[in-house]
């Protein structure tokens, strides 16, 4: 919140929908927009307005990445290490260079997205460059046509000398395992992972153990509880498995560059891209008009999206790079494997005196695979011990993905607090309406658990015969994340047409509609008449799709700058309408006194415009009453989000197959802006934790170090065959901290999913799975049929 | 990444493997068998090099030189610039190229442009008729089955192509007629409403 500026107070409503709700007085700057009321009263906020782009979407005219042709444009495609680990001691590019229609080669000798050795290389290293996975990127090419491009590749003469290499996590903890970084590394972790203040350890393979976050004395704590449990749990790879897999087009010319991205942050790459290429800012543009999916893999300029603007500038013809999907399951990012013992101590009575986590996981050569926020912060416990480490393998970095560290994370704690219930005799709800401290899950609970028919529920294992059915339930926390430096324009030009503007990029959320119902409302007009003009840097910057943010930043300044808009409209009618400014309300499509007497089109109005239009720029400021937290650009609320999701599933313990039958999820998001759009995140959410729970693993082979499933057929996912009833249980939750109040549910809605169907099985079969995915090997493990390690791969 | 396998390799072994077995609901072409059983025209896969051939698509004549490895995506998004099909996979694991040939459902990453021969194709941009918009793409924006809308046009193509065959469609049936596709965003639920929706309607 601005300081020092003008303020004045004003009250908003506060509580849960269907409760009743309260008022809540808030100091915020002079030219705020009023309060909103609660989405009941309101117009087009909290309502199923349909997709601004849907029938773009559905006619085929939607312009993605993919589909962008410039004049001239040139073909660029990477070539890749095929060793896991090697030395690359030579390579010759002439061969490539001469072939026609070949325009640009140039080796790759940085690259970005994973650990970097802290200290320089000795000169005899340097030029002399290490290829750390199957994938590494060593090369690249642009040529007239894909074909050339692709028999340029074939022509590059790249040597290696073969080192050794490990992929497998627990290999890589020996101490005679081959060291994929010989010296200590640094680079960016993300969230889920607890920040260290200071690097941690690192020996061999292993970075770590942080134990940053930990609080109390989880040893005492756990010497003083009456009931203990112990368990370790583990997680594997995911990948992200975008559709449009990261796709790039850079146009280099004289006077700047522009870059056509499926990416998550416009404003984000538009600022790498000038560091890296030494241009200023305002000469870089990036455009995204519509994202063919993201999950946090399409955050960052990547080293393809680099490498096409380097072929770029040398060929002087636009090139496009589009990784195909090997490429994309091999290198663009994946969630962390992790392996997670975790020991929970309670009294009698419920209360948590202690919790510790022990965790290992691999981001393969990059950092992040700590998964401590959600233990951290979910219940109330005053002994929190964790330790985390990275672990390095010859595999492609990993990346934020989907509510990173908080999925594998609540795998492991949600079955560990069903076991802890167990233990202490008490129904597992009944254990967290005693630790769990938030408000609004104990409504999620409730409200929940009434509609998948918990008093239904049987004892562990109960059904005879050969299929077993269960329900189970878990819960999730999430930050409520706020950027900055999201801004917008609001325009309302002289015929009475309105434009938004912000550099803000769909990654398939609808925030397009979600900005056209929140100017709509409040310039009483309809979403349909509200031009959107957003994935462009040329306009104020957006904020980025990730951390389930861009609702929370830009809906707020998007308020705002309509109302300024606005107010600065009813100043010029004002007289023409013998009327005060502040007396004046703009609805349904007209200006009119709120007091009666005369009124205008909103149209009309425009035309009194004394310039070529109004504008007015917004950017997000602080919540009301300040965040919890503050990094940098970004803030988080004081409330964080939550959500609860129960399911049943269906086990036949005769072919192992585990069938979800139905997921209901109580869900929180502050005021839901539209409900629609939020229903099919959800859905997305949930579909997203089925499938890691049952289905998805990359699969390395140990002894070439490849990647065995680095495809759509053999990395499986789910499909509408395995998708559950879905239910969903969407709260208002008003707190009276913005302009719109508005949260993110993106994330929330894929951190239970798996732990509440784990703990379904556990209900079906009786015996607890603590590996993903549940294949029917697991199962079958699980149930003593097969020895437990054939169920590794 | 370089392939060791060229799609010319992979397509001939797929076609012997595929002639006279249904593999997926969203059909691949069984492309030796097809054009020999009606007469028609078929190029072979062994004679080599670009040739002329017209494709009809969307009720249009398209005169295009196609090199006798280009898939019929290919030629959609490249030469004919229809780029409303998507190419997710390139070899028909998540239905986002699907097409209609002669009416029903194909994966068009995986079918040959020179094996079209006088078949007829209808694309995502060639559903709507004149400005209505199929059934299907109005419930579609109705029920909210989009999220990032890349897989979209693919799941549309099969999901119309269901109500031309099954007026009455179940919701099992649109989950087997959409189970060859991937959609990552998750609007398998919201697909499955608005086709049903749509046969509703359709039906009157």
């Amino acid at each position: 919140m601005m300081v020092g500026g003008d303020m004045r107070t004003q009250n908003h409503p506060l509580g849960v929908v269907p409760g009743p709700l309260r008022e809540i007085e808030r100091l915020v700057p002079t030219d705020e927009a009023p309060p909103l009321a609660a989405n009941a009263q309101l117009v087009w906020i909290g309502k199923p307005v349909p997709r601004i782009n849907g029938r773009a979407k559905v006619t085929g005219a939607a312009r993605f990445t993919v589909d962008v042709k410039l004049p001239g444009m040139l073909y660029g495609r990477l070539l890749r290490s095929p060793h896991p680990h090697a030395r690359l001691v030579a390579l010759d590019l002439a061969a490539a260079q001469r072939h026609p229609g070949v325009r640009a080669v140039l080796a790759i000798n940085e690259t970005v997205g994973r650990a970097v050795e802290a200290e320089e290389p000795s000169a005899t290293e340097r030029g002399k460059r290490r290829v750390l996975y199957v994938g590494d990127v060593v090369a690249s090419v642009a040529a007239d046509t894909p074909q050339a491009a692709e028999a340029a590749l074939r022509l590059i003469r790249a040597e290696y000398e073969a080192l050794p290499f490990v992929v497998d996590i627990e290999n890589a903890r020996q101490k005679d395992a081959p060291v994929v970084f010989e010296r200590p590394v640094h680079g960016e972790g993300y969230a889920g992972a607890i920040a260290a203040s200071s690097p941690p350890p690192q020996q061999g393979n292993v970075r770590g153990p942080n134990r940053a976050g930990s609080r109390g004395n989880a040893d005492e704590g756990l010497e003083r509880s009456d009931v203990i449990v112990e368990a370790e749990f583990r997680t594997q790879v995911q990948t992200h498995c975008c559709l449009e897999t990261h796709a790039v087009v850079a146009d280099w010319r004289a006077d700047g560059l522009t870059v056509y991205m499926s990416t998550q942050y416009t404003a984000g790459v538009r600022t790498e891209l000038a560091r890296a290429f030494g241009l200023p800012l305002a000469r870089v543009r990036v455009v995204v008009d519509v994202m063919g999916g993201g999950f946090g893999s399409k955050s960052g300029a990547g080293n393809y999206v680099r490498a096409a603007v380097a072929l770029s500038r040398q060929a002087g013809a636009p090139v496009r790079i589009v990784l195909d999907r090997e490429e994309e399951q091999l290198d663009s990012g994946n969630r962390p494997a992790t392996v997670q013992k975790i020991r929970i101590g309670a009294k009698r009575d419920g209360t948590l005196s202690a919790i510790a986590l022990d965790e290992y996981g691999t981001a393969g050569v990059g950092l992040g695979a700590g998964v401590g926020f959600i233990a951290q912060g979910l219940y109330t416990c005053e002994n929190f011990a964790i330790a985390q480490s990275d672990v390095f393998i010859n595999a492609g970095p990993g990346c934020a993905m989907r509510a990173p560290g908080n999925v594998p994370g609540a795998f492991a704690l949600e079955q560990a607090i069903d076991e802890l219930a167990e233990k202490l005799g008490v129904d597992p709800l009944a254990l967290r309406e005693r630790i769990d401290p938030s408000p609004v899950r104990r409504e999620e609970r409730r409200l929940g658990a009434a509609r998948i028919g918990w008093s239904r529920r049987h004892a562990p294992g109960a059904d005879s015969g050969a299929i077993k059915r269960g329900v189970g339930m878990a819960q999730s926390v999430w930050s409520a994340n706020v950027h900055t430096l999201a801004s917008c324009e609001v325009r309302i030009l002289r015929d009475g047409s309105v434009e938004i503007l912000s550099g803000v990029q769909d990654i398939g959320t609808g925030i397009g509609t979600v900005l056209a119902q929140v100017v709509a409302e409040e310039l009483g007009l309809r979403p349909e008449d509200i031009v959107v003009r957003i994935g462009d840097t040329d306009f104020p910057p957006g904020p980025p799709s990730y951390g389930s943010m861009t609702t929370a930043s830009l809906s707020p300044p998007a308020r705002n700058a309509s109302h300024r808009a606005l107010r600065e409209l009813l100043e010029a009618v004002a007289p023409e309408l013998g009327a005060s400014p502040q007396d004046l309300v703009a609805r349904d499509g007209r200006i009119s006194s709120a007091n009666g007497g005369r009124s205008m089109s909103f149209r009309e109005a425009a035309q009194h415009i004394r310039s070529e239009r109004i504008s007015a720029v917004a950017s997000r400021s602080e919540d009301y009453g300040g965040f919890a937290n503050r990094f940098g650009d970004m803030g988080s609320a004081r409330a964080m989000l939550g959500g609860v999701q129960f399911a049943e599933v269906a086990v036949d313990v005769e072919t192992g197959i585990v069938r979800v039958e139905r997921v209901v999820a109580a869900q929180d998001c502050g005021r839901p802006m539209n409900p629609k759009q939020i229903e099919s995140q959800v859905q997305g959410g949930i579909l997203m934790g089925v499938s890691y729970a049952l289905y998805e693993k990359r699969v390395i082979d140990r002894h070439t170090g490849h990647v065995l499933n680095a495809d759509l057929e053999q990395y499986k996912l789910v499909r509408a065959r395995e998708t559950p009833a879905i239910e969903l249980i969407l709260l208002e939750n008003y707190q009276g901290t913005s302009a719109t109040d508005a949260y993110g549910i993106a994330e929330p809605s894929n951190i239970a999913t798996a732990p509440a169907i784990a703990n379904a099985v556990y209900n079906a079969i009786g015996v607890r799975v603590r590996e993903l995915p549940m294949t029917p090997t697991a199962i079958f493990a699980a149930l003593g049929r097969i020895p437990p390690q054939w169920a590794r791969a | 990444m370089t392939s060791s396998i060229s799609r010319r390799e992979f397509l001939k072994g797929t076609s012997a493997i595929l002639t006279g077995a249904t593999m997926f609901e969203t059909r691949l072409p069984t492309a030796d068998g097809a054009p020999q059983e009606n007469g028609k025209d078929a190029v072979r896969y062994a004679e080599a090099g670009p040739r002329e051939v017209v494709l009809e698509v969307n009720g249009v004549p398209h005169a295009v030189t196609v090199e006798p490895q280009m898939t019929v995506a290919e030629i959609l998004r490249g030469p004919l610039g229809l780029t409303g099909t998507k190419i997710g996979c390139d070899r028909g694991a998540c239905g986002a190229c699907t097409v209609w040939v002669d009416g029903a459902p194909v994966l068009s990453c995986t079918m040959l442009a020179v094996d079209l021969g006088e078949r007829k194709l209808i694309t995502i941009e060639g559903l709507a008729r004149g400005g209505a918009l199929h059934p299907v793409q109005s419930a579609f924006i109705a029920h909210d089955a989009i999220q990032c809308g890349f897989c979209t046009p693919g799941l549309v193509m099969s999901c119309a192509a269901l109500l031309e065959s099954n007026r009455n469609p179940t919701a099992e049936d649109v989950k087997a007629a959409i189970s060859g596709h991937l959609c990552r965003c998750g609007t398998y639920p919201h697909v499955i409403d608005a086709t049903l929706d749509a046969a509703k309607t359709s039906r009157g």
